[in-house]
């Protein structure tokens, strides 16, 4: 059976896992928001202070232990961070359909800008 | 207003700006930042923070329809995503570096540059451009479909586009903004794509740019989640159901309000920044 990986086969791929980020991502979000207001509700709301988000809702294992506690911030958090992780999925997705068909020029192309989007999110 | 009640204003703030975004292309984040500084007083770096977020959300959704219709480059997409990329990281850098007042000021600028763009007629496919040689070994030229079939199209100043690239990367990370009229202008103007091409293509990249920069927002505090949560889903729908409406609405008239929406905003920042109100 021959096998060929085409432009049009990626195109479908990659726009169904953006979609499924998106959908996934904001059910994430809306379950942490029901909490939040849940419990939070009748709280004040005031963001005109720039104080910075505690170091819990900044990294990734941070967001990760709160969400498993259930505390709806960190869930939320989650949910968004799900929808950044989106689009480095797509990238590194067309870094492997490239290869699949031989493009060994954007095979680089595409791992160059995943160096940088890893960085983005995990070295700064 | 407690919580609850933030939320919900936030929300439908957030849906109307997905949708008019959606309806005119020219993407609900833009608005967003002066919206929830101006009128809901959020700080300018949480405000930013949450129009990223939901930035990524818009362009990843739109972005899923588009690849599929074929309209997309996907390479001169990866290509540039390095130069926009690149860009947005250093953006993020700079808003940490840059006074509230100086962001303020480059929004309403990139704002009223928008709102000229979206006023503009473009041409549908460019005539006699001179293809680039660096455009062919890269093989950035291809097709789209059309009523009457395949359509090819030639690629010019691949150079020029990536510089504009890096521009339109460093302002979304700046201001939490798509920058999608940086972007259509590096794609249209100086690299003379047909216009279906460049707006797709240009959305596309969008969300890798915006989340190059959300990596950064994250570790600096600036993605508030009970903020970004009523944005970003309030702009999901509003943009869901623009797409929805898209081919019924009469968008001349529309985009010619937002353009006017746009410019007063921007006059607005402007304002308040000098007054040291913001």
């Amino acid at each position: 059976m021959s096998f060929t990986w085409t432009d049009e086969k990626t195109e479908q791929v990659i726009g169904n896992l953006l979609r499924a980020g998106v959908v996934l991502s904001a059910i994430v979000v809306l379950a942490g928001g029901i909490l939040y207001l849940a419990h939070h509700g009748r709280t004040h709301a005031d963001y005109h202070v720039f104080k910075g988000q505690p170091e819990a809702l900044r990294d990734v294992p941070g967001i990760a232990s709160g969400a498993m506690k259930l505390d709806s911030r960190s869930i939320i958090q989650f949910g968004l961070l799900l929808l950044i992780i989106t689009p480095i999925a797509r990238v590194a997705f067309s870094a492997v359909s490239f290869a699949l068909e031989k493009d060994r020029m954007y095979v680089v192309v595409s791992l160059i800008v995943l160096a940088v989007l890893i960085y983005g999110l995990a070295g700064s | 207003m407690n919580a609850a009640e933030f939320t919900f204003v936030v929300w439908v703030a957030s849906f109307l700006a997905g949708l008019l975004g959606a309806l005119t292309g020219l993407g609900g984040a833009a608005i967003l930042v002066p919206v929830l500084t101006l009128w809901f007083h959020v700080h300018i770096h949480y405000a930013a923070g949450a129009a990223l977020v939901s930035v990524i959300a818009t362009s990843s959704g739109a972005a899923a329809a588009y690849v599929k219709e074929g309209y997309t480059n996907i390479r001169i997409g990866m290509f540039l995503e390095i130069a926009t990329t690149i860009g947005a990281v250093v953006g993020a850098y700079l808003a940490t570096k840059t006074p509230v007042e100086g962001i303020a000021i480059i929004l309403a600028v990139v704002l009223l540059y928008s709102g000229y763009v979206s006023g503009r007629a473009q041409p549908e496919h460019p005539e006699g451009i001179r293809p680039d040689p660096i455009a062919v070994t890269l093989r950035m030229p291809g097709s789209y479909p059309t009523p009457e079939g395949l359509r090819w199209y030639q690629v010019s100043a691949v150079k020029t586009g990536f510089g504009l690239m890096f521009g339109a990367g460093t302002l979304s990370g700046l201001l939490g903004i798509g920058s999608g009229a940086v972007k259509v202008l590096a794609l249209d103007q100086a690299m003379k794509l047909p216009f279906k091409v460049s707006t797709t293509t240009s959305n596309f990249m969008i969300g890798v740019t915006a989340a190059a920069s959300a990596g950064v927002y994250l570790h600096r505090g600036y993605i508030d989640p009970s903020l970004a949560m009523p944005v970003m889903l309030g702009v999901v729908a509003g943009s869901f159901l623009g797409a929805k409406l898209l081919a019924r609405a009469k968008t001349q008239w529309l985009r010619r309000v937002f353009a006017v929406v746009i410019i007063v905003m921007a006059i607005e920042l402007i304002f308040n920044a000098l007054t040291g109100r913001l």
